[in-house]
């Protein structure tokens, strides 16, 4: 391991805020798997046509589901406790990333970045990697990946969420509406949770890929590694 | 020798990875069998009720739907066919014989044959029903509304739930369906008591003679083959002090979402 200089990465409630966000997304998808295999077929429009889904894929394993086995009284206690965690954190995270700047320093991408974007998908289809200064900041990929989770999948999937509940329907037609019903909401609620599994897998690959040590250090405790000695 | 340390230090990172995993799993599932744990989890069912109840309104109506939206095929869930001999009977008369009983915490406690009922003011809506397990269905509803009903027989104001008890046994136990709402539900505009399904008498399926329709709930809230109607100030002595069969299933009583 290269003993370079080291830089203070992520902040605290970045930190922080990450790793509860790591385990609600677990237990949301996993809950949610449960609830899902209770009615293992996907619609679109105001109900269920039965006989003409849109998808009707079969029930997901026990080993992915939480808890383990047809329970789902008890699956959707887990889901509904860490959704509001979820969206607690959400918004605190939220919060802190418009009043520190770090929403418009680190992930709005500079004119400069986006027409560099070509670059950076070449660099990252050969696997390079920001080393050293450059390692500090999110590169372009990265911050449209980041925003395109947090302003578009992550809202979009509470709404769709909410959708489904029969009270809030009554007060908030428009609920309805922008999903063009509360069946169409479901299968976009699902597509959404394997949205975003598909970015945790990337993130996860690209974690491994780019060093996972000093990653992982980074993102326990703020330090990253630049690979820089000490000048 | 450096890929042999290599290839075991992969070995025992995916060993850890793999015993972590499953550590997980039976922790989780642990944890679904830990009271103390689950009282935790079901600390969401109050906030979701609050925050529901906060952000939604009394009076709020469910969507309402046109002819055309009607589902071809309504599913009937739960009971669909009571095994109750007593039951039977009343079904092959027609249920001429059937009468509501209203009781509890009323000044005027009485019954009601079907006949009485739907001299009662009435409301037809075609509403959405969500059934617990995901699916949706678009029926048309013909009922008395509940708020007539209660009006009528006087409910007192220590009441704070309506109970729902039922023609229907559940399981081997031989324990009967039942279910509760509190006020702002029952007296809400579109909760009603069902006899009328897509301009036809109401299915032994769905519920015959008579079926709650709380449109802004899940269906398992919705009772079916209604005998009797409870007003109580708690009902932490009836059944096993849940609210309803399923919430005593660990489904919550709060059925909002």
């Amino acid at each position: 391991m290269p003993n370079g200089r080291r830089i203070y990465r992520h902040r605290f409630w970045v930190r922080m805020t990450h790793w509860v966000n790591v385990v609600c997304m677990t237990v949301l998808l996993m809950s949610g798997l449960q609830i899902f295999n209770a009615h293992p077929a996907l619609y679109w429009g105001n109900i269920s046509h039965f006989d003409n889904p849109v998808a009707a894929i079969g029930t997901f394993p026990d080993w992915v589901t939480l808890p383990g086995s047809q329970w789902l009284a008890m699956g959707r206690r887990w889901h509904f406790f860490f959704a509001w965690l979820f969206v607690t954190n959400g918004a605190l995270y939220a919060l802190l990333a418009i009043a520190s700047g770090h929403f418009r320093r680190d992930l709005v991408p500079t004119p400069s970045a986006l027409r560099q974007i070509g670059h950076s998908i070449r660099d990252h289809l050969r696997l390079r990697f920001p080393k050293g200064e450059e390692a500090r900041h999110y590169n372009v990929l990265q911050r449209l990946a980041y925003l395109a989770v947090l302003c578009v999948l992550c809202p979009l999937i509470v709404l769709a969420g909410l959708a489904m509940s029969p009270q809030l329907d009554a007060a908030y037609p428009w609920l309805l509406s922008i999903f063009g019903g509360r069946q169409s909401a479901r299968t976009i609620h699902f597509l959404c949770a394997f949205s975003l599994l598909g970015f945790v897998i990337v993130h996860l690959l690209m974690v491994l890929v780019s060093g996972v040590w000093n990653n992982l250090r980074s993102m326990v405790t703020g330090w990253y590694d630049t690979g820089e000695t000490h000048g | 020798m450096v890929d042999h340390n290599r290839l075991d230090r992969r070995h025992v990172l995916g060993h850890i990875a793999g015993s972590v995993g499953t550590l997980m799993l039976t922790g989780c599932d642990r944890l679904s069998q830990d009271p103390d744990f689950t009282r935790i989890l079901d600390t969401a069912e109050t906030v979701s009720r609050f925050a529901q109840k906060a952000l939604t309104g009394r009076n709020a109506l469910a969507r309402e739907y046109a002819e055309a939206d009607i589902s071809p095929e309504f599913r009937a869930n739960g009971t669909i066919e009571p095994s109750d001999p007593d039951y039977q009977r009343l079904a092959e008369s027609g249920f001429m014989d059937w009468r509501l009983e209203v009781g509890g915490l009323v000044a005027r406690p009485g019954s009601f044959s079907l006949s009485e009922l739907k001299q009662l003011p009435s409301r037809t809506q075609i509403t959405r029903h969500d059934c617990v397990e995901g699916w949706s269905c678009i029926g048309k509803w013909k009922g008395v509304r509940l708020a007539a009903l209660l009006d009528l027989v006087e409910a007192r104001p220590e009441a704070r739930y309506v109970m729902f008890f039922c023609a229907d046994a559940m399981d081997l136990s031989g324990d009967k369906y039942y279910e509760s709402i509190d006020l702002d539900g029952a007296y809400h505009p579109q909760t009603i008591l069902a006899y009328e399904m897509n301009d036809l008498p109401l299915p032994i399926a769905h519920g015959a003679p008579l079926r709650l329709r709380a449109e802004r709930q899940l269906g398992y809230k919705m009772a079916k083959y209604i005998m009797r109607i409870e007003l109580v100030a708690d009902f932490s002595q009836i059944g096993d002090g849940k609210g309803g069969y399923w919430e005593d299933q660990g489904y919550e009583w709060w059925a909002g979402i």
